[in-house]
């Protein structure tokens, strides 16, 4: 495994260039020129629909500077299997335009809606068959493209447009789905989380997912300053609360003898060597408006303990899987 | 060598040996992709089988291939046509030169597994070239083809290649093949249209060398020209596909064409089809002859792009016309092939009587006697000078 420094990492050129239409205060472009930094040489991205997709390719515009396909929604993962399986034949055959390359990163980028709801049967179908690629989950926790509905990976309570915070429902009734745990049930070589507050981190993991041989998952948390109601200028401040409040805690998985073993990365690493550092979700919450009703015009103590609760608890079985409960 | 229509199809594909097949079973198309994978186990060909999990990721799979620069394979039918709508259309508007044959088969509900061509005609407007196949010998054929005409220059299209459920897909039939070398010397490599990207002039692929953004967002000011491209490649196919079947020819000794007229030269009452009923029409149609009565038939081999010249050139004086569907159009005027024809004969100065015969839904038997009592009740119309019912629903119990 070959570590990136920061120093090399901020000497190579932008794969994702600057003058894409993402948002102000977006963590989408972050995360994937940080990822991009860590490829190893010939790469091939493919990306669903999604904010990250229609704000970079604006035809006759793009800001690729990279081998790019969009496919479509659900399909990231299929597209990616494509694109390996064609280098693979081609590696085999001796010919084809893609068979000079010993390596090739392949990677796919698909938001939450894309991943967690109408992509989570062709991911799972790739995970399966053992393709050799990088699948990068941006996950803004709701459908931001098509205008901030809910999907199954935005969190308990919070306020979407079609999980609205109303006088009978406080917004979203259901619990963020598991999707670290569904992946990693298909016993893939890696799995990770990011967070754009922490770039080393960032850099780190996406080179071992590139180096891993087969399927290698990353789950980017990407706060969006629009859906989560919170000025442009906070996104690294919510990323690090993120981490912080062990609402979104660092760490990767690997195989060891077929069954994985995680390991803690150094920020959440920190907050479990000092469980007083630990910051009260309700921390991450108030800054956000897509929270504003569990804190006004009335206080809702109980949903704010509830979700302190569930934090708590899936932050206690990660300190067990990483041998530290 | 005896093939069924499914092994025809897989066999043709082994002698092309792509470099990624991806595909999902479904029946009847399975023995293509069972014929196949054995091959792979076999160490005949040196795809890249992929075995997906549902035939959207199937032919998602195939665009990821296609677009890294692979020759890529896949085969479907019915509901699994209808899963992969959505990619067939984006397969097409990316100019991916993919293969797919399709065993036809009804769509649900009611389940069915036997023959019609609501699958096919469901995916008759997303751009995809499609040869409709009328023996198991014409499946081996188109699939050798079909590579050809897809990757022409000028066309750069997706081909499905329809062959009949049960009907050619699993009936042994003696199939002619061709050597491993000639096929593989006919199909060579594949070439790629050469495009102006924002990094200057490359091959259209994905390509590390030269990086193209594959997909973008199109907004109104450039997607309808776009859209008018695919008009044109599937224009130019009209050209190109002829051109190729010349080429076959030379070593096959078989040629095909756009459509196959038969005995219409002098024919007073003509019937127009796809696929495997054409031969029965041309039997029965050799029956009339022999009883006096001028029928005729035209088969037509490519339905997408419609033959519209050639078709108006064949049948050119004949005053009635019958034109057998295999689907319905639900709430539409006509099945899909009889509103082809018909808008096709509008502006002719002579205008022929046209009636509609949908027959054979769901794997109905169409012997030779129905065939023949549509040919009596197209000969009715033309004697009477007109048809009495404009669609006729043949075969269907009173």
């Amino acid at each position: 495994m070959s570590e990136l420094t920061l120093r090399e990492a901020s000497r190579k050129p932008d794969l994702l260039a600057p003058g894409h239409r993402l948002c102000a205060g977006c963590a989408e472009p972050m995360v994937v020129r940080m990822i991009l930094k860590a490829v190893r040489g010939p790469t091939i991205a493919t990306t669903a629909t999604g904010c990250l997709e229609v704000a970079t390719t604006i035809f006759p515009y793009t800001a690729w500077n990279l081998p790019w396909i969009h496919n479509a929604f659900e399909n990231a993962a299929a597209t990616a299997s494509g694109i390996e399986a064609a280098w693979r034949a081609m590696r085999r055959k001796g010919r084809g335009p893609l068979s000079k390359y010993e390596t090739l990163d392949v990677v796919a980028f698909a938001g939450d809606g894309g991943t967690y709801d109408i992509g989570l049967q062709a991911l799972s179908g790739a995970l399966e068959r053992g393709h050799d690629f990088t699948y990068v989950l941006i996950d803004n926790e709701a459908y931001m493209n098509t205008g901030i509905q809910r999907s199954g990976g935005t969190p308990y309570a919070a306020e979407t447009t079609t999980s609205p915070a109303g006088s009978v429902i406080p917004g979203k009734r259901e619990w963020k789905k598991p999707i670290e745990d569904i992946v990693i049930a298909h016993r893939i070589p890696y799995a990770a989380t990011l967070s754009p507050a922490y770039p080393l981190d960032v850099l780190r993991k996406a080179r071992r997912a590139f180096e891993a041989d087969g399927p290698a998952f990353l789950h980017a948390i990407v706060p969006c300053s629009r859906g989560w109601r919170f000025p442009p200028e906070k996104t690294i401040m919510v990323s690090r609360l993120a981490v912080q409040t062990c609402v979104f805690p660092l760490w990767e998985c690997w195989l060891e003898k077929g069954r994985p073993v995680y390991r803690l990365s150094a920020p959440s690493e920190a907050v479990a060597k000092r469980p007083e550092s630990k910051k009260p979700v309700e921390e991450y919450l108030s800054i956000q408006g897509r929270f504003r009703h569990l804190f006004q015009p009335k206080r809702r103590d109980d949903i704010i303990k509830s979700i302190q609760e569930w934090v708590d608890e899936r932050w206690m079985q990660l300190l067990e899987k990483a041998g530290l409960g | 060598m005896g093939l069924n229509g499914d092994e025809a199809a897989a066999y043709a594909v082994k002698q092309v040996n792509p470099d990624v097949v991806a595909a999902y079973p479904i029946t009847p198309q399975t023995i293509i992709v069972e014929r196949f994978s054995e091959y792979v186990a076999d160490g005949l060909v040196d795809t890249e089988f992929v075995s997906v999990e549902s035939e959207h990721s199937a032919l998602s799979c195939c665009v990821g291939a296609a677009a890294a620069g692979a020759r890529a394979f896949t085969a479907t039918a019915a509901n699994g046509l209808a899963l992969m709508w959505e990619i067939t259309y984006i397969a097409s508007a990316l100019r991916l030169p993919i293969v797919m044959a399709v065993a036809n088969r009804a769509l649900s509900a009611p389940i069915n597994i036997h023959n019609d061509h609501s699958d096919a005609m469901g995916a008759r407007d997303s751009g995809w070239i499609q040869i409709w196949c009328e023996n198991s010998q014409e499946v081996y054929d188109a699939c050798i083809e079909a590579w050809r005409i897809g990757e022409h220059p000028e066309v750069q299209l997706p081909v499905m290649i329809n062959l009949d459920g049960f009907t050619l897909s699993h009936t042994l039939e003696n199939v002619l093949t061709l050597p491993d070398e000639t096929v593989q010397e006919f199909v060579g490599e594949r070439e790629f249209m050469r495009v102006k990207g924002h990094m200057g002039e490359a091959d259209f692929r994905l390509d590390p060398e030269r990086p193209l953004t594959i997909g973008p967002l199109d907004l109104p000011d450039f997607y309808f020209e776009h859209k008018l491209q695919q008009v044109e490649a599937l224009k130019k196919a009209l050209r190109a596909i002829p051109a190729v079947d010349e080429e076959y020819s030379k070593l096959s000794g078989r040629r095909y064409e756009l459509i196959h007229p038969y005995r219409l030269e002098d024919a007073e009452i003509a019937l127009i089809g796809l696929g495997s009923t054409m031969g029965t029409v041309m039997h029965v149609v050799d029956e009339l002859r022999e009883e006096g009565v001028k029928a005729g038939a035209l088969k037509l081999r490519i339905f997408r792009p419609f033959p519209e010249e050639a078709l108006k050139e064949a049948i050119r004086g004949i005053p009635a016309i019958g034109v057998l569907d295999r689907a319905i159009s639900f709430g539409a005027p006509g099945g899909p092939l009889y509103e082809e024809v018909k808008t096709a004969l509008y502006e002719e100065d002579e205008r022929p009587i046209v009636v509609n015969y949908i027959h054979g839904l769901g794997g109905r038997d169409s012997p030779p006697d129905l065939i023949k009592s549509i040919y009596k009740s197209l000969d009715h119309a033309r004697i009477r000078g007109r048809a009495m019912e404009k669609v006729v629903y043949a075969g269907v119990r009173g």
